[in-house]
């Protein structure tokens, strides 16, 4: 099976060979007959009518680049009229009466919403085992083979959005990020996954994890596919205080400039204990690949890397906890059915609908803002910050692009890391500093290991360099074909219990 | 006056929300407007749907910091909006934004007038926040109801130093800031829709120490009358605690109007843990100077100034001044008036604070709601001032104006014939009727009883029907008699 991508798809509505409607239905079919739970909903009269609409501005002359081309929302976003969960039981009723900014500019460019993907609850996990509508599989490895190999997660919190496009169930994705949830799943699925800087995508209608790192991107096949989709998702929003006002760029613009002189940064803090040999090997290839596209080479240090993931861990629960209040069954969502007073109701309410992660990050957060631990836990997460950001601006001073591994290992499988936390949690080892410092990072596909398993490779530019990130991973591409691999068929006795809400 | 035992001594700081007056709510673009059906005022925004971002209404800036310059406060030019975290129902987030440790107005002072002459008192603090909704407990058998029109209105909430030495001192302090922020246009006052709130922190302490002592919060004490009421229950219940041995717990407690009592609502091991921390939705607040500048430009002249002013280039006396800047209204009704008038400015003064200020305040209106305006007061006393009108038949036409009745000053004192005689030949004739009617008091006149002459040119006036001029009668009566 051979990936299609969305200039591809793109190139074919332009060139009339196939209408909004056939694709949209087709991919509409495929969703319907997968087994990877990837979805948590999708509303197929909703979407038709999208693509419908689309064909007809194409008919009266419109040529918008993404007209009429399918893309998957990772239910975390706001579309008017439809269920919006964020992967939670506490949104399980709630349709919302809105649309997210980003949503609604890649609406404007012509984009379909084929539907909504499925989510670690709220975007707090690392496997989207946290959601409530279920277990995603990895289409790359969906199936047990025996008793000790269970199904491998996709990764998360975008793991639905990044089933979806390697299952190809949509040609591309969006997906957010905070700790690493566009970048982990993209390389565990074998795509190309962007978060973009801080600021370049509106937040409005992105139900908030925690507000100062969540960002919104693409998860596509392709760098260039990346670099359209961001085109339709990015811009100023005035809903959004903590949106950039600054010009709207075409990402595609220089994907093919050359890379000569480029100066690649490799931290010497990414490569030590912790990682897995085989994948440390796969990544000194890919940058061996780009030497010979004329780049350098140099060992950078991010030498406050260590604190990253322990800042984060306060910083984002503390957001998080206070995020999360709104949840609170008086307005909307889901109210427990029976309570004797006001604080039963909240209580009831919030251990009903909310999960397990979700419950340990509020009392994570709530406890590091508290009355007298504030000064020992915020205060200095936000020092740690601004070391790690202070970093990158030392470590920019030298090089272009901070390469390494996205991930310290490849997807794992099932069950595997749910009961342990912090072993969780250290999958974001990589990406998480990117969060912190609000710069633009990606995933690009970098080969299999030898039980072909994706890997992928990490880019971070300096401040809203999307666009030579994006330079770099296409030409990249045009050089390898780890990002044109499909995953194996699945087998057709998939074990089924994995989908479905509980 | 008010007077507890002379042992103690009253410490009070207050806290005064003032509701800005700007047009849409301080995060979103909903109306602020009060008195609308429950919930018709509430956007995605306001009722912080899932997904939603605030984003900072600058007009609500604007008036924070015209408040900081009219009393000479530090102005933050970089300030921080934090989040206050608790549940109710009332407050869609689950948290209040406020500001917290950059907060827009740093220190300030404002001046009372006390008897023992004026005293400043501290302002530690402006800070921008946003209102909560209303729970509303009748018409839902035995459930709540939640209106959240009033949700992310725009406060400022002023913090005193404990500066005030008594209840009398607190409301000084308070009608001064009440009086200040309708001068400077930031806020209507209107406290019965809870426009201006207050809330007080009370404590006592032995004469003479120097350490405060243990305050309790009074909340809910929202007009005038309430505030001074509920300090002086305060004190006393505080003083009795501690006479008796007892001492005083550190509490919230709500002041019950109608049974003249404050009860505790929560101590201060029931106080919430707010969790404040920065918000990350609103990026610092960063003003230039070039705003400030503009902001001072629009300033209007302060009620002190004002009064100076009126002292020295009007003549006015302190009293006349001090009740003529009270209000922003009634100093531009007064300033109006005499741009208007030929009367002399002392005349205008005894007008407003004589007949105009007891009809408004027989009628409960304010001044705006005069149903005489400036104009027509302007002419009334023209024509006091040109001898058309006598005090008296003056005060005929003010009623007929108050009463609304048709026609301007003139038409009116054409309808009733309240023209003053100030023909000499008319009054001449009067007087000499008079002279004819009442020889006994003109004899009196005559052997030097000049106090008679009151009681001559009242029959003038009354066979006049007091249209004679008072003046011209005199004159007459006495070249007659001579």
């Amino acid at each position: 099976m051979t990936i299609t991508t969305l200039a591809t798809l793109a190139a074919d509505l332009k060139d009339g060979k196939r209408s909004s409607v056939e694709i949209t239905q087709d991919y509409l079919e495929r969703i319907e007959h997968s087994q990877h739970n990837a979805f948590i909903s999708t509303n197929a009269d909703f979407a038709l009518a999208q693509a419908k609409a689309a064909d007809a501005k194409r008919a009266s002359g419109d040529t918008t680049q993404l007209l009429g081309v399918p893309v998957a929302q990772k239910d975390i976003f706001c579309i008017e009229g439809t269920q919006t969960t964020c992967g939670s039981k506490i949104l399980e009723n709630f349709i919302a009466p809105y649309t997210a900014t980003v949503v609604e500019n890649m609406h404007s460019h012509g984009v379909v919403s084929l539907g909504k993907t499925n989510m670690d609850e709220f975007a707090m996990g690392s496997s989207n085992e946290t959601s409530y509508y279920g277990s995603v599989t990895n289409p790359w490895r969906s199936v047990g083979r025996g008793s000790a190999q269970d199904p491998l997660v996709p990764g998360g919190s975008s793991g639905g959005s990044a089933a979806a496009v390697a299952a190809q169930l949509a040609p591309a994705a969006t997906g957010t990020d905070t700790g690493g949830s566009i970048r982990q799943p993209a390389a565990f699925c074998n795509l190309t996954g962007l978060k973009p800087s801080y600021g370049r995508c509106s937040r409005y209608g992105m139900i908030a994890f925690a507000s100062s790192l969540d960002q919104a991107g693409p998860m596509t096949h392709t760098a260039e596919d990346a670099a359209l989709l961001l085109n339709s998702m990015a811009g100023f929003d005035t809903k959004d205080a903590t949106s950039l006002d600054i010009p709207t760029e075409d990402f595609t613009a220089s994907l093919n400039h050359s890379l000569e002189g480029l100066k690649i940064g490799l931290p010497k803090e990414f490569f030590g204990a912790g990682l897995d040999s085989e994948m440390a090997a796969i990544i000194e290839t890919a940058v061996k690949q780009f030497e010979a596209l004329g780049a350098t080479v140099k060992e950078v240090s991010l030498p406050n890397s260590h604190l990253a993931l322990p800042s984060y861990y306060v910083i984002a629960p503390a957001e998080a906890s206070s995020n999360l209040s709104r949840f609170d069954g008086v307005r909307y969502g889901q109210r427990a059915a029976e309570y004797s007073d006001l604080v039963d109701m909240y209580t009831k309410t919030r251990s009903e609908g909310f999960g397990n992660e979700v419950k340990r990050r509020i009392m994570i957060g709530a406890y590091a803002l508290s009355s007298g631990y504030y000064d020992a836990y915020y205060s200095q997460a936000l020092k740690l910050r601004r070391l790690i950001s202070n970093d990158f601006d030392a470590a920019f001073a030298e090089c272009d692009v901070i390469m390494g591994p996205t991930t310290p290992s490849p997807a794992f499988a099932m069950n595997s890391k749910s009961d342990d936390p912090t072993e969780m949690y250290l999958n974001d080892i990589f990406t998480i500093p990117a969060n912190l410092a609000g710069l633009p990072a990606g995933s690009i596909p970098a080969g299999f290991t030898q039980a072909g398993l994706p890997t992928g490779l990490h880019l971070i530019t300096p401040y809203l360099q999307e666009a030579k990130l994006l330079n770099i991973a296409h030409k990249f591409q045009q050089e390898t074909d780890w990002h044109l691999q499909a995953p194996p068929p699945a087998d057709g006795a998939l074990n089924s219990n994995l989908g479905g809400k509980h | 006056m008010f007077n507890w035992d002379q042992r103690w001594d009253v410490v009070i700081g207050l806290e005064v929300h003032a509701q800005l007056q700007t047009k849409s709510k301080i995060f979103s673009g909903s109306s602020t407007a009060y008195g609308a059906e429950p919930n018709t005022q509430a956007s995605a925004v306001d009722i912080a749907l899932p997904g939603v971002l605030p984003v900072m209404n600058y007009e609500a800036a604007r008036l924070a910091v015209k408040f900081g310059l009219a009393i000479g406060a530090q102005i933050n030019q970089r300030n921080v909006f934090a989040r206050k975290n608790y549940f109710y129902p009332d407050l869609p987030k689950g948290y209040q934004i406020s500001q917290m440790e950059l907060p827009i107005v740093g220190f300030g002072e404002l001046d009372i007038d006390t008897p023992n002459g004026s005293k400043s008192i501290g302002i530690t603090r402006a800070h921008l926040e946003e209102d909560a909704g209303k729970s509303l407990h009748e018409d839902f058998q035995g459930q709540t109801g939640i209106d959240l029109n009033r949700a992310g209105t725009p406060l400022l909430e002023i913090v005193s130093e404990p500066d005030m030495r008594s209840p009398s001192e607190a409301v000084a302090y308070l009608r001064k800031l009440h009086s200040l922020v309708r001068y400077i246009g930031i806020c209507d006052g209107n406290m019965q829709e809870g426009s201006f709130r207050c809330d007080a922190n009370v404590s006592v302490r032995p004469r003479g120490q120097v350490e405060y002592g243990t305050r309790t919060e009074l909340k809910n004490i929202n007009s005038f009358r309430f505030v001074e009421r509920a300090m002086e229950y305060e004190i006393e219940r505080q003083i009795d605690i501690l006479e008796d041995g007892g001492s005083i717990t550190q509490e919230t407690r709500l002041y019950d109007s109608d049974k003249h009592e404050t009860r505790s609502m929560r101590s201060k091991e029931e106080a919430h843990d707010y969790r404040y921390f920065p918000d990350p939705d609103l990026p610092p607040m960063v003003l230039e100077d070039s705003f400030l500048e503009e902001v001072r430009a629009t300033l209007p002249e302060l009620p002190v100034a004002k009064k100076a002013r009126f002292e020295t280039e009007l003549g006015l006396s302190s009293d006349d001044a001090d009740l003529l800047t009270a209000d922003r209204e009634v100093a531009d009704f007064f300033e109006a008036t005499l741009a208007a008038t030929k009367a002399e400015t002392k005349i205008v003064a005894n007008w407003m604070s004589g007949e105009l200020f007891a009809n408004l305040n027989k009628s409960e209106l304010d001044i705006n709601a005069s149903p005489i305006n400036s104009q027509q007061f302007a002419l009334l006393l023209d024509r006091i001032a040109d001898n058309t009108l006598s005090g008296k038949t003056a005060k005929q036409v003010f009623s007929a104006l108050w009463e609304q009745e048709e026609g301007d000053v003139d038409t009116i004192i054409e309808a009733k014939g309240l023209k003053q005689i100030t023909d000499t030949g008319a009054i001449e004739a009067i007087v000499d009727e008079v002279v004819a009617a009442c020889p006994e008091q003109v004899q009196q006149f005559k052997d030097g009883n000049d106090k008679v002459i009151g009681f001559l040119v009242g029959q003038v006036m009354q066979k006049s029907r007091g249209k004679a001029n008072p003046k011209m009668a005199n004159e007459l009566l006495i070249k007659k008699m001579s």
